[in-house]
């Protein structure tokens, strides 16, 4: 079950034209597709389209209903590889992961179906995963597009030009034989606004009709000699049948005054942030009207020269707009001007920095300094002038301010792992770790601070390869990767790999029973029951299948000491290999949707209910914070005791504790403090329960009192 | 290259003279931000409003800080252009679910004054950064209120979370609350409170909460007081028998000098309730040492109060086990994870006693012969050293902690009192012998008592650290900022669990010492 339900929200997928649909910029693209009459979707979840997925998956019944299918691809290579069904068979198809590093998996299947070409409408919704926000490197899909020969959408951010785009997408790719990608930019991913719907469209091919009536064709498929016609059909026909698209069907918009001097080239995903700086320059109003001639790019790739040339045409400067690098458009554009011999002036990179995401104030400055060099006329005099004091007069709080970078959540089962990844190391000294992409990478922040590198998803053992050492008494590496890093890649790239060449590296695989850091979705190894999936697929079971002889299984990570204990084997066992370690236990966060509800329920219903939680006796708590430097858990933090004696802030555990059990646990295997106390709160206890309690309390009672009448107390 | 005057870009409006509001939200993941967020979204529309609203989500919700960002405009017939992320210099409404992170927000050039309207719930939630170190890591908030000040052009602060609590409800609610009361929106303050009721869950507790934050942020009711320190009220209790002893002791506060006075009496509970009237004497003893040979304003005096109360409640098992079975300490748990009457409570301790603690706490010569004996040691880690758990909601737990905590009267018989009393002695003797040539160095070797805490390998660190900021005493002694840099070492010695930052500050002794 997802973090975020959508169920609600996907009713509105069946509305029909001229009704007005309001929601957020992914649940617009579900519902585009609906209207394009799409025969097929999937997808791999990731920031920023995960809720497109989840979308996706609550939406099934009604996709169904459309004769649509929909599955979760096991990875973006995968989805990337559903699109093969566009090749021979005139059906639209959409997948969506994130990228780059979706499309970095994907890029193999990517390549092929672009060098085959499709004949129905072929779309890869990508969530672009670049600048504030980002959880990934900062690279450009724009590549990927130019080194396949695939047209690369960037449609402007609101949900009418977004819902056109995917219409775009399809006929574009239909008149171009090319699959198409559309990126979304994260903040247009989670854009909250309105468009008016049109009615839902069954596909004219469902896949069933398709594998009722196969078809073959096999200059479509990737074998020489048909693969050096591909190359040619890519330039001689595909190219120009896009452009003429692009053209006919105004995919790319004019805005302003056409006989301005000045002219501003921009990236469809840029254009609210360009009026936003022309309006604060006095140079635009608030909807964009505006007496600066304006080219928004909708479609980044292919670029139509003529359009490009006829826009410059009698302009003495052009800004281009383009976000991330290298400057592929500016280049581009470059080219065509020197080409033709024109003269206008082209600014890009250099008036705009090279790197990081354009934001309101770097646009603001970059635009007013290309307006001073190339038109002064046009700055009004106003904008120099101010009557707000100097911003210098308020202090830096630079030094003041924590940084809060995200962390594990209270209760997570993965901080006990690194809590005795942590003792192990105080043991066995520091090791070599290699981390993994998922929640569990939080380990390298503080408390943890562990880990040394991340180098892909599922490719964290597969990362410590080389470090095998010649010593077999010797220090051993240790790698993580989570439960959906091992199903998407890790299985066969990390612990085949480490079975077949034999490293004797610890591999621990963090299984928290969902694909966690996306929202928690089901995977193969969740022990969820999924109706339309296949789960209950024991890690373990699949480790073994790979030759892979020491396999440990934890099912409890909240015990420290096993935990510790049995990673110390790992790193100390004489046998030959790899050791792997599944250490299990729910995302704390799923557990809880499920079973706070539950509890209520039962509680109210008069059952007997048992909710633990933790807490710290304040007087026995010295204030040395030990506990926190191996939790991190929110829930456990500091405050003042108040008292004039003391001079330190003593932990504290407050109302949002789960009672998971880790502080305790920790406290135990690291022996730090006897201060931690859990509590178990049993509501509707039985009468035996409560007879025993009261007599015991009681007993308790007389001997408290008793002590009390013979000495001087102050508490 | 030409300098040019800075570009002060403001947002000129639409013909109708209609406006574009920008709002942005600084939140902690997980507070709800994205509750407020549709909220405010709702009632912009509802007061006939365009609005959009962006968020970054993702891992972002994982307790990191996020941001969301709104923007809305008179509907005129047309769509407006809205930017999707805040820009520094240009945010009319500024939301801060936590006193750092309208820190953060004036940091990074979202509050600008002439523009921006503040609001921010001034109560903290600490950083994993703050909460790590050894001493007291909690960021200066007083710096960020003093920014808040000079950077908004109106404030709305106080503690929105203690209000929400208060009404049963969640930080997003006081906020709205604080959002409708500010007046920083052109919107009647029963459109907010429809949007709540149409939300439809928690209906009520949302519509308390954002009543009194409304009231608070209109001005028209007091804020809380500000989230800080309530002393736990403890009461003394004194047996018949034991009245004329406590009494004596009680007189000799008295003779102290007055500004010494209210410490050591805290210090003389706190000690008599540790053991015994005798006890209490001893620490007079030496509070009355150190205030003979002080002068105004009694600093040492003050510090021998402070400190010596603490050294001489050195944390044992018997201290543990007598505070784990108070009948005060129960009803403490019981209030603070709200046991009702007609619920039960277990409750279970956790313990890990070591092989060093399990001797000390024998008489001092068995003790001392045991801690020689190697076998005895790894019979020890062999079959007793684990983690024990103890239900001191059953007899059996109790009974035995209980056991633990009446060998209190013999504790000075046994191994770790003697230990103790021989390091607090050297301590105190030491701060007594610099007293005559510098008072404010002795009072600062008194305070470095603060380093010794813990139990097992924390309090072993603790020691060593004590030891090492001690080593520089010689290098102190006679110079003028003595004092001052025993004060240096000690915080530099709070500052990482490691002590890096103590060999840094040690060097840099040595360096002039030399």
């Amino acid at each position: 079950m997802a973090e975020r339900s959508f169920k609600k929200e996907v009713e509105q997928l069946r509305m029909g034209a001229g009704g007005t649909f309001r929601g957020e910029g992914i649940l617009a693209v579900t519902k585009a597709l609906l209207e394009n009459g799409v025969g097929y979707v999937g997808g791999y979840q990731g920031s920023p389209i995960s809720h497109l997925m989840d979308v996706f998956s609550d939406a099934q019944d009604l996709l169904a209903e459309y004769g649509v299918h929909f599955e979760n691809s096991a990875s973006e290579a995968t989805a990337a590889a559903m699109l093969a069904a566009s090749v021979n068979y005139p059906i639209r198809g959409a997948v969506a992961f994130k990228s780059t590093v979706g499309t970095n998996v994907a890029s193999d299947a990517l390549a092929n179906l672009a060098s085959g070409g499709v004949t129905g409408g072929a779309l890869v919704i990508l969530g672009e995963d670049y600048g504030e926000g980002s959880s990934i490197m900062q690279e450009r899909s724009h590549a990927f597009a130019m080194k396949s020969q695939m047209w690369l959408l960037d449609p402007r951010p609101n949900l009418p030009s977004i819902v056109a785009a995917v219409g775009h997408g399809f006929r574009l790719s239909e008149a171009s034989n090319t699959p198409v990608m559309m990126q979304m930019r994260i903040k247009s991913c989670h854009v909250h606004g309105h468009f008016t719907a049109a009615d839902n469209r069954r596909p004219a091919m469902t896949v069933s009709d398709a594998l009722q009536n196969p078809k073959r064709d096999l200059s479509r498929i990737v074998l020489p000699p048909a693969v050096f016609l591909h190359e040619n059909e890519k330039v001689d026909r595909r190219w120009p049948n896009a452009v003429d698209y692009v053209l006919e069907n105004n995919v790319n918009e004019h805005f302003g005054n056409p006989a301005s001097k000045i002219g501003l080239i921009v990236q469809g995903g840029t254009y609210n942030g360009v009026i936003r700086a022309l309006n604060r320059l006095g140079l635009s109003d608030i909807y964009g009207e505006t007496d600066i001639h304006i080219l928004c790019l909708n479609a980044v790739y292919p670029l139509c020269d003529s359009q490009i040339l006829d826009f410059c045409d009698g302009k003495d400067a052009v800004l281009l707009v383009e976000e991330g690098q290298p400057n592929f458009i500016e280049q581009a554009v470059g080219h065509m001007l020197y080409q033709n011999g024109r003269t206008t002036v082209l600014a890009g990179k250099g008036a705009l920095p090279m790197a990081g995401e354009y934001t309101g104030k770097r646009l603001v400055e970059s635009i007013a300094a290309f307006l001073r060099e190339h038109a002064p006329s046009l700055l009004p005099p106003a904008t120099a002038k101010t009557n707000e004091p100097a911003q210098s007069d308020i202090p830096d709080l630079s030094t003041v301010v924590p940084a809060r970078p995200p962390g594990f959540c209270t209760g997570c089962p993965e901080r006990p792992i690194f809590a005795a990844t942590k003792l192990v190391q105080q043991q066995l000294g520091e090791h070599h770790i290699a981390s993994d992409i998922g929640c569990h990478l939080f380990s390298i922040m503080p408390p943890f601070d562990i880990g040394s590198t991340t180098m892909g998803y599922g490719l964290g053992p597969a990362s410590a390869s080389a470090l095998q050492n010649r010593d077999k008494a010797g220090k051993r590496s240790i790698s993580f990767v989570g439960d959906g890093g091992f199903w998407h890649n890790g299985l066969t790239s990390s612990i085949g790999n480490a079975s077949f060449n034999k490293h004797d590296g610890l591999i621990v695989i963090v299984d928290n029973h969902y694909a966690a850091a996306t929202g928690g979705q089901d995977i193969l190894s969740s022990r969820a029951q999924n109706k339309s999936r296949k789960t209950n697929n024991p890690i373990a079971k699949a480790v073994e299948g790979m030759g892979v002889t020491w396999v440990r299984q934890i099912d409890r990570t909240y015990d420290v000491t096993t935990m510790r204990d049995t990673m110390i084997e790992a790193l100390t066992s004489p046998e030959e290999g790899p050791k792997v370690i599944v250490a299990s236990s729910e995302c704390m966060l799923n557990r809880q949707r499920r079973e706070k509800p539950a509890l209520a329920k039962a509680a109210k219903e008069g059952k007997r209910t048992v909710r633990p939680r933790f807490g710290v006796d304040e007087d026995i708590c010295t204030g040395d914070h030990a506990c926190m430097r191996l939790s991190g858990c929110p829930s456990l933090s500091v405050k003042d005791t108040g008292d004039p004696l003391r001079d330190d802030p003593v932990a504290a555990i407050d109302q949002t504790c789960v009672g998971c059990g880790n502080c305790g646990e920790v406290a135990d295997a690291a022996v730090l403090c006897p201060s931690f106390w859990q509590a178990e709160i049993v509501s509707n206890p039985t009468p035996a329960e409560k007879r025993r309690a009261s007599r015991t309390a009681r007993i308790i009672g007389w001997l408290q009192g008793r002590r009390d009448a013979r000495r001087l107390t102050f508490a | 290259m030409t300098l040019h005057a800075p570009v002060i870009a403001r947002r000129s409006p639409g013909p109708q003279g209609e406006r574009i509001i920008t709002l942005a939200a600084l939140a902690v993941g997980g507070q709800g931000g994205g509750v407020l967020t549709n909220w405010i979204i709702a009632v912009a529309e509802a007061n006939g409003y365009h609005a959009q609203s962006t968020s970054v989500a993702g891992v972002a919700q994982r307790t990191g800080a996020t941001v969301y960002y709104v923007e809305m405009c008179k509907d005129t017939g047309r769509t407006p252009v809205f930017a999707l992320s805040p820009s520094e210099g240009d945010v009319d409404i500024m939301i801060a679910a936590e006193l750092m992170e309208a820190g953060r927000a004036v940091m990074r050039g979202f509050v600008t004054p002439g523009r921006t309207t503040l609001i921010a719930s001034t109560h903290r939630i600490a950083a994993v950064s703050e909460k790590i170190v050894p001493g007291d890591g909690r960021a200066d908030a007083g710096q960020v209120i003093a920014a808040m000040g000079l950077a908004a052009d109106q404030v709305v602060a106080f503690d929105m979370e203690t209000l929400a609590t208060k009404a049963g409800s969640v930080i997003s609610a006081s906020l709205f609350g604080a959002l409708a009361g500010s007046g920083a929106l052109p919107f009647p303050r029963d459109s907010y409170e429809a949007v709540i009721r149409k939300s439809g869950k928690g209906v009520e507790a949302s519509l308390r909460a954002f009543g009194l934050a409304h009231d608070c942020a209109k001005g028209t009711m007091a804020p809380p007081a500000p989230q800080g320190v309530t002393p736990r009220i403890r009461t003394l209790n004194v047996p018949a028998r034991l009245r004329a002893g406590w009494q004596a002791l009680e007189a000799r506060l008295d003779g102290l000098p007055a500004e010494a006075r209210h410490i050591a009496g805290l210090g003389l509970k706190k000690v008599v309730d540790y053991q015994d009237i005798a006890y209490g004497a001893q620490y007079l003893d030496m509070v009355e040492r150190a205030a003979r040979l002080d002068a105004a304003p009694f600093a040492l005096t003050q510090a021998a109060a402070k400190y010596a109360a603490n050294a001489l409640c050195y944390d044992d098992i018997l201290r543990v086990a007598d505070l784990k079975t108070r009948a005060s300490r129960h009803q403490r748990v019981r209030d603070e994870v709200r046991v009702k009457d007609d619920q039960v409570m277990r409750l279970t301790e956790y313990f890990h006693p070591q092989f060093e603690e399990f001797t000390a706490t024998l008489p001092a010569r068995l003790g001392a012969w045991l801690q020689r004996s190697r076998r005895a040691e790894a019979f020890y880690s062999r079959h007793l050293d684990k983690g024990r758990r103890i239900r001191t909601d059953s007899l059996a737990g109790f009974g035995m902690l209980w056991a633990v905590s009446a060998l209190r009267p013999r504790r000075r018989s046994l191994l770790r009192h003697r230990g103790e009393m021989a390091h607090v002695a050297a301590w105190f003797d030491h701060a007594m012998a610099i007293a005559p040539q510098d008072l404010a160095l002795a009072a600062e070797v008194l305070a470095n008592r603060r380093l010794i805490k813990g139990y097992s390998d924390t309090h072993a660190r603790g020691l060593s650290k004590f030891d090492r900021v001690m080593s520089a005493l010689p290098m102190l002694r006679g110079r003028p900022d003595g004092a001052d840099w025993m004060r240096r070492l000690r915080t530099a010695a709070l500052a990482d669990e490691k002590g890096q930052a103590l060999d840094g500050a040690l060097k840099t002794v040595e360096s002039f010492a030399a």
